[in-house]
């Protein structure tokens, strides 16, 4: 009785301390990490008159607002905007507040500059949002009011900058009045807006500053009409370009009389062909025109003198003025040359000498320049120092200051398309674990150390340490592949078409490539990257090749615009081949075989829908023509509310010589346009492994799930709900969850949920399809999960059976049976909106599952499937509490501590990726958007191996004692023995 | 109805002075109301942390990245430093507000625009149902993302697997010579004839005597 007693208390013991699958705070950093960054940078203004510390803050295309140290490129603070409010502009105003305009003119927010606190916001009534212009004064009286000015629509907003309210408001014109340009000659009170009415009118407007009462506006109208840009080159001329942009128009306004010039650009430009663009740019009496081939530089002289100054060849770029005294701007010129950029400071009052010259040496592939901004400093001779903040072609920011590069950030990485992972080569033999590992007694210390730390003994100086030794954990960094598969490196495609290969370990970027045919050319103007694919991954026959990745993009936005393949090599980042392809890219399916070189056997499906063979060669057509009557693939018509299914055929001897697939329509699935869209599809995962198709419930039984590699899971919404929430009452929404057999396309289950709107989230996984939507009815979110069981098998639960053979198990499972299957299904509420949803995957499927969840704060939480049970009832019975069903309640919990991403966010996210290691128990956990988040978990906690917390040293201490305590017993019963028999 | 809440102003002492009435007030809108791009409501209300400074959690005390977003994602507002935020050209309909503020939890919040009574403004916790006379929205609970570490004791060290072997052994050392000198020594006997009958091996029978 009392070892029983003793037993069931030991196992209570273990249980009650094994509950928790958290986080302990000091173990951050040890299997995670977090990088943060901005995006491509729009506008940047340097701070850096006051002493202190010296930033630049910017604004990107992600709609990020940030405060950047100067020294380092370490962001101070940075706040993500909503996905429409697009920032137009950003400027600093009385020295303490970051001024933003955004949402085509329409939100101006400001910003405390040191900590990036929000101090006001105004919103301004503007018609139509447009193009927009946001001018500071730069004349700064402190203690004064200063007025900001917006210009956008066709009006004129003047707010105080301490505090956002509307000092005055000007409408100017009602017609389509486009500002182009603000200014404010010095020491007056007079603003200077001019801009074009339609497409023909130029108009000047002179507005008091104090007041906003239009002084004077004078309005003249140009036959052939403008293009709709402009550079002011003094304060009375401004130049245009026409229609055609072959012509410059200089457009003088002094005292409200308007003169048009018209110079034609061949005349002053003999090479020039095509079209200009204008250059944004503030020069007293220059022009920055951008033709074709190069950028050249014009000064004014009067309305209709132009002057070529200096011609600079492609690729360049040149920054806005930076006014350094009342007479006095300067401006910087970068060329690039190969892996060099020349760097060149000019003052606008001489041009023909430079200020500043120096050749920068760059690193790694950045491609062209996009983007300069200037900013000076005071040398300690009194003299100008200039440093510039370079934007690069793949969306990265450099710091440029005394001929080198400062900083740089790889801000391209705040813009990830998609991504792979690619396992690390094999550890070469020769490389014995001594040499790795310093020596024993290191060994032994930092365990010693650990120990110390676990039995809470240690000092503050031991606990860093020991932080130390775990963060700088030589192991974790190595290039070659572990034996728990948590080493590999993760190949992203970024929007700027550059692919970069991650460490898991620390996160570093082992390579980088910006594709050459994902830049713009003559050939392909707009190129886009789309995704990126596994091609080749060596297993038993390319032992010795690299495996390679294959990154797809398209030539243009539209759907026929022709594709672009390019291969690369996972480990060097080698472009091995590519091509632009004759036909577009719709689809890409990727395929389980490979040929006899291990590359994967990819068709790409056009806009004609005809199927191409990728690689082309005649072992992987071989290899196709076998499969290709098992080949199903089915398209997503969303526009027009059809899903097809089809399946290959040959037609004719021209298609076979140049391998291109028939599509052979087998079924079509058309949902009623008047009653549902098609909001979202999902399949599960190609890769995705399912350990068991059995079941066993309570009380020995046994569910078979019914596990097709072929469903497909589509949800439809009323067209009057498919807006967002807010936009249609409970009555007027509904939603339809389907699953769908995509070779048959047969519908397997339908189910409605009445008063349920977008928007949807769906996982698909095993037997089973998880999906978020919002509920109109109880206004909150809810989440479904669907259960599919393969009713067919029930009967091979009878013994007898399976003894006389006389079971169905064997039977392969085809999706031409009609099947019997039950569902089951169950709903719940959950609290937070979903950005993103993935599953955890295993390396073979016995581990339990977690649903990864994105919600609204940006934060990556961790759900047991568990709580997703439709078998979860209010009261379980006993045998199925054994069987760890949970109590039902009627929404799903959130449990701080099983957030992945812990105290941290991953600002703006878009994607979730779930990669198996080698380890059962793990996952390895990929988050993107504009933060990048990795880490590893284990849904079932690690089962399968110690923990890197587990202390030896403790193993060893009780190990000795036991020793000791057996030499001392075993000399006491000897002792005593030796006594009894004196006895 | 529209001239009533005629308060275009995001002034904060002017938006709490309106108890009842959720700070909803239509906008003064007279020109290019026709464009329909500028016509609605105003959502303002306050987020308040007070005196919640999250020690434990390792966070600023005070967080500056205060997010409320609107619809799910539709139109993100940020706190001021007091707390306040609003949300503008909102039209009529049902709505729903969530704060995103890391270390807390807070409840999504439904807010009821009317369009039949312009200006009316109802709003209540998504959660617990509870209804919100003025649009302050308060964190339901502090979130701890880590484990807390318990200080070394000695019964931690007697919950690892290996304190408890110890335990046990030390268990079955002492406390089991007690439970048999409880025995009947007659019984004792019995039970020891009864396992010699059935010729259980037992551990010292396997071992090598010395002697």
């Amino acid at each position: 009785m009392a070892i029983r007693a003793c037993l069931g208390l030991m196992i209570l013991l273990v249980f009650s301390s094994t509950i928790s699958t958290a986080l302990f705070e000091d173990q951050v950093g040890l299997a995670d990490w977090h990088q943060k960054y901005i995006g491509k940078v729009k506008h940047a203004i340097f701070h850096t008159q006051k002493t202190g510390r010296k930033r630049v803050v910017v604004s990107t295309e992600e709609n990020v607002v940030a405060s950047l140290d100067l020294r380092t490129g370490d962001i101070f603070w940075r706040h993500v905007l909503g996905k429409i409010d697009r920032i137009d502009q950003v400027d600093i105003t009385l020295g303490k507040y970051v001024v933003t305009l955004s949402s085509g003119g329409s939100i101006l927010r400001a910003w405390n500059l040191p900590d990036g606190q929000m101090i006001w916001e105004s919103i301004l009534q503007v018609s139509a949002p447009s193009k927009s212009l946001l001018h500071v004064p730069a004349n700064m009286n402190v203690g004064k009011d200063n007025l900001i000015l917006v210009f956008g629509g066709s009006s004129i907003h003047a707010l105080s900058s301490t505090d956002g309210q509307i000092v005055w408001r000007k409408e100017l014109s009602t017609n389509s009045l486009e500002i182009q340009q603000v200014f404010q000659p010095h020491e007056s009170d007079i603003i200077y807006a001019l801009g074009f009415i339609g497409s023909s009118e130029f108009v000047a407007y002179y507005v008091n500053y104090k007041t906003g009462e239009v002084l004077q506006q004078s309005k003249a109208s140009f036959k052939s009409g403008f293009c709709g840009e402009a550079s002011l080159a003094s304060d009375d001329v401004v130049v245009a370009l026409d229609a055609s942009r072959t012509y410059l128009v200089s457009i003088s306004f002094r005292n409200g009389v308007i003169n048009f010039q018209q110079i034609y650009i061949p005349d002053l430009i003999p090479e020039f062909s095509g079209k200009a663009t204008l250059l944004p740019s503030k020069y007293n009496g220059i022009l920055a025109v951008d033709i074709a081939s190069s950028i050249v530089l014009l000064r004014v002289k009067g309305v209709n003198e132009l002057e070529i100054i200096e011609k600079i060849n492609y690729p360049s770029a040149i920054s806005d003025a930076l006014p350094l005294s009342k007479e006095q701007q300067a401006f910087a010129i970068l060329q690039h040359d190969e892996s060099r950029i020349h760097f060149k400071v000019k003052f606008d009052t001489d041009l023909t000498s430079e200020v500043l010259k120096e050749t920068i040496q760059m690193y790694g592939q950045r491609g062209n320049i996009e983007k300069v901004f200037i900013n000076n400093y005071m040398r300690t001779d009194r003299t100008h120092g200039f440093r510039v903040l370079v934007v690069m072609e793949d969306h990265s920011l450099l710091l440029v200051q005394q001929g080198e590069i400062v900083w740089s950030r790889e801000d391209g990485l705040a813009s990830i398309v998609d991504s792979t992972t690619s396992e690390l080569p094999v550890e070469k033999e020769g490389v014995s674990v001594a040499e790795v590992e310093h020596s024993l007694f290191e060994w032994l210390k930092g365990h010693f150390l650990k120990l110390k730390g676990t039995l809470m003994l240690a000092s503050p100086d031991e606990v860093a340490a020991i932080q130390a030794i775990r963060l700088k954990s030589f192991e974790k960094n190595k290039m070659t592949r572990d034996h728990n598969g948590f080493r590999k490196l993760i190949i992203v495609l970024t929007r700027a078409g550059k692919v970069l290969a991650l460490h898991t370990g620390d996160g570093r970027v082992v390579w980088s490539v910006l594709l050459p045919v994902l830049r713009k050319s003559e050939t392909c103007g707009n190129p886009f990257a789309l995704n990126v694919y596994q091609w080749q991954v060596p297993h038993h026959h390319a032992m010795h090749e690299n495996p390679s990745v294959l990154v797809v993009g398209r030539c243009g936005h539209n759907f026929d615009a022709p594709g672009i393949f390019s291969i690369v090599d996972a480990y060097t980042g080698k472009v091995h081949n590519s091509l632009v392809l004759e036909h577009s890219v719709r689809h890409i399916m990727p395929f389980p075989l490979t040929d006899s070189t291990e590359q994967h056997l990819h068709i790409v499906i056009d806009d004609n829908l005809h199927a191409h063979l990728y690689p082309k060669t005649s072992d992987s057509v071989k290899i196709f023509l076998d499969e290709m009557p098992n080949i199903y693939w089915y398209s997503v018509e969303v526009g027009k509310n059809i899903i097809k299914g089809y399946s290959l055929e040959i037609k004719g001897e021209q298609d076979m010589a140049e391998n291109v697939f028939q599509p052979k329509e087998l079924w079509s699935i058309v949902f009623p346009c008047e009653s549902e869209t098609i909001a979202l599809t999902a399949t599960r995962k190609m890769n995705e492994i399912v350990h068991t198709q059995a079941k066993i419930v309570a009380d020995q039984d046994v569910m078979y799930k019914y596990i097709s590699k072929n469903i497909l899971f589509v949800a439809t919404v009323a067209p009057k709900a498919s807006g967002e929430i807010g936009s249609a009452t409970p009555e007027e929404a509904w939603l339809y969850a389907y699953l769908i057999d995509t070779v048959s396309g047969r519908i397997l289950h339908r189910v409605s949920h009445q008063g349920a709107q977008g928007p949807i989230h769906a996982v698909v996984s095993e037997n089973w399809v998880v999906y978020h939507y919002f509920n109109l009815r109880a206004h909150r979110h809810e989440m479904s999960v669907i259960e599919i069981y393969d009713q067919s098998r029930e009967d091979n639960k009878d013994v007898w059976k399976l003894v006389l053979g006389k079971h169905n198990l064997t039977a392969p499972i085809s999706s031409y049976s009609k099947p019997e299957v039950t569902v089951k299904s169950q709903s719940y509420f959950f609290t937070h909106s979903v950005k993103s949803m993935a599953v955890t995957a295993t390396a073979k499927g016995i581990t339990s599952k977690q649903l990864l969840i994105g919600t609204i704060g940006d934060q990556v939480l961790a759900l047991d499937k568990r709580f997703l049970d439709p078998r979860r009832s209010v009261n379980p019975t006993q045998s199925e509490k054994e069987e760890g069903i949970i109590p039902l309640t009627d929404s799903l919990p959130i449990v701080p501590q099983s957030y992945v991403t812990h105290a941290l966010q991953v600002e703006g996210l878009r994607g979730i990726v779930t990669t198996p290691a080698k380890l059962e128990s793990t996952t390895l956990v990929f988050s993107y958007g504009v933060d990048l988040f990795f880490t590893r978990i284990a849904p079932s906690r690690t089962y399968d191996s110690l923990t890197e917390d587990f202390s030896y040293a403790l193993l060893l201490l009780t190990i000795v004692a036991l020793v000791a305590a057996l030499l001392v017993t075993w000399a006491l019963s000897e002792k005593k023995e030796l006594r009894e028999k004196w006895r | 109805m529209r001239s009533s809440a005629a308060l275009f102003n995001p002034s904060p002492p002017l938006v709490l002075l309106l108890p009842l009435l959720l700070f909803s007030h239509l906008l003064p809108r007279a020109l290019a109301a026709d464009l329909g791009s500028g016509d609605g409501y105003t959502i303002a209300g306050r987020v308040k942390l007070d005196g919640a400074t999250s020690k434990e959690s390792g966070l600023p005390a005070k967080p500056t990245n205060i997010k409320v977003i609107l619809n799910g994602g539709q139109s993100i507002s940020f706190a001021r430093a007091d707390g306040y935020f609003s949300f503008h050209n909102v039209p009529a309909g049902t709505h729903l507000i969530e704060v995103a503020a890391l270390g807390y939890f807070f409840s999504p919040v439904r807010v009821d625009i009317s369009a039949r009574n312009p200006g009316k403004i109802q709003a209540a916790l998504t959660e617990n149902r509870r209804v919100l006379y003025e649009l302050i929205l308060e964190p339901l609970r502090e979130e701890q993302y880590y484990e807390k570490r318990e200080p070394f004791s000695i019964m931690s060290l007697m919950k690892s697997p290996m304190g408890l072997m110890m335990g046990f052994m030390l268990l079955v050392m002492f406390v089991m010579p007690k439970l048999m000198e409880n025995i009947d020594p007659e019984e004792m006997r019995r039970a020891q004839e009864d396992m010699r009958a059935q010729g259980v091996p037992s551990l010292s029978s396997l071992l090598p005597r010395s002697n």
